[in-house]
């Protein structure tokens, strides 16, 4: 039996290959270590802060949790893949015309995690938000302007329609 | 291959039956905080993500709600769980964060068997039971077998947990949790409390209380033996906190870096007292 694994992933709609790894490697030290994607961040490795936010099959999942050699057949993507656009999206924006970004860390999670929201629920309440990034833990904004950069998409999305 | 992703149950359990070393890996939700932290060093992995059959909700059976080990809390926390187990909708949005909900599952709930697992004192309140699946055999055992201990089960190495049964009552049924915040908690002290009017009897189970989770009988039988439950009537504040009392009195708790012995047993006292209010008012 070999002890070192060699698979494929689905990240941001592309096939990348992992060469030569530990079975217990989880997918946010193989996406950061192995794939050449740091925009998602480690911090505390057991899934409470949200740092590592990723999605998975269109779920928002903390990939320090995820064993990366399971994930060969979901989709995975990134903040580098939220958009294909070289300019920033809708969310990113409010967060920086907001001032929702202080020292950044954060941040990754949080727009995926605030992406992963508005895809599913284009007008959510002031709880429903709340409730969608409660798994993201920032330390800087105290989240007022975090929540204003999500009701200022919110807003930007209605006023375009 | 030391990662084994199964797509079939009969792949993962053929897998589990050679590899005497292998792991089983749902959601990650705990075992990956365990790889992370070198507490456990895995050799073989069996994947049990891909294996559709686990991830479904069949009500084929008239009277029970059967719930694959594999669906994760952010589908157990709405329709159709929520309408016919809603205390069982309830714990599972207790659980973690969106983040955690989407990956972890009752599968590994009860594969881990800690009694702070938030979805367990529902189980033992309904009485579920819990289907095991082994390459040549399966059997059904009651929630009330199969927890033995802290983090220990009956479940043998070569068994998969594959269902979890819920009967669906007529009645009223709610959880309770304690914990210093609402998202991202491990519970410091929870309860699970059944109104079943048909049987016309309360039954109510304690998590992290205790090294299993804890069904009060005691409590249970003096509440059916002090009122006529069939009359659905409200209850009484002395009575609801006599109530409170005596499940208090039947929880063994222990002090630890989330909570004392002393809190945990008040915590359980007001639990118990409010949900049984509230299932007769």
């Amino acid at each position: 039996m070999s002890a070192n694994e060699f698979y494929s992933l689905n990240v941001n709609g592309e096939t990348m290959s992992v060469q030569d790894s530990w079975v217990g490697e989880s997918l946010l030290y193989v996406l950061r270590e192995r794939l050449g994607l740091p925009g998602t961040k480690g911090a505390c490795e057991q899934g409470e802060c949200g740092s590592c936010t990723v999605l998975m099959d269109g779920e928002a999942v903390c990939a320090c949790l995820v064993m990366a050699a399971t994930a060969v057949n979901s989709e995975i993507v990134t903040v580098e893949g939220i958009t294909t656009d070289s300019e920033l999206t809708d969310v990113q924006q409010s967060f920086v015309e907001e001032g929702a970004v202080q020292c950044g860390f954060c941040t990754p999670g949080l727009i995926v995690a605030v992406h992963h929201l508005l895809g599913k629920n284009p007008q959510p309440s002031e709880f429903e938000i709340k409730e969608a990034i409660s798994g993201n833990i920032c330390r800087c904004t105290g989240y007022g302007r975090v929540f204003a950069a999500v009701e200022a998409t919110i807003r930007s999305r209605n006023d375009s329609k | 291959m030391s990662v084994i992703v199964a797509k079939e149950l009969t792949t993962a359990l053929t897998a589990l039956r050679e590899h005497g070393d292998a792991r089983l890996i749902q959601g990650g939700t705990d075992l990956m905080v365990e790889i992370n932290f070198n507490h456990v060093k895995p050799t073989t992995m069996i994947s049990l993500r891909d294996i559709k059959s686990l991830r479904m909700i069949r009500t084929d059976t008239p009277g029970i709600m059967s719930i694959g080990s594999g669906v994760p809390y952010s589908v157990i926390e709405g329709e159709p769980v929520l309408t016919a187990i809603p205390a069982l909708a309830q714990a599972a949005r207790t659980v973690g964060s969106p983040q955690i909900r989407a990956a972890g599952s009752l599968g590994g709930n009860l594969g881990t068997c800690s009694p702070a697992g938030d979805t367990l004192p529902v189980m033992f309140a309904l009485d579920a039971s819990i289907h095991l699946s082994a390459i040549d055999s399966s059997r059904v055992v009651s929630i009330h077998d199969f927890m033995t201990g802290v983090k220990r089960s009956v479940r043998q190495h070569d068994e998969i947990i594959t269902a979890i049964d819920f009967p669906i009552i007529n009645g009223w049924q709610g959880y309770s949790k304690v914990g210093v915040r609402n998202a991202m908690v491990i519970s410091v002290a929870s309860a699970c409390l059944v109104a079943d009017h048909e049987n016309a009897d309360v039954r109510i189970a304690l998590g992290s209380v205790g090294p299993t989770i804890i069904r009060c009988r005691a409590a249970e039988s003096w509440l059916k033996t002090t009122l006529d439950l069939s009359t659905r009537s409200t209850i009484s504040l002395d009575v609801a906190n006599e109530f409170g009392r005596r499940a208090a009195e039947e929880s063994s708790p222990i002090d630890d870096h989330r909570s004392t012995a002393q809190y945990r047993r008040h915590a359980i006292s007001v639990l118990a007292s409010r949900l049984l209010r509230k299932a007769y008012q």
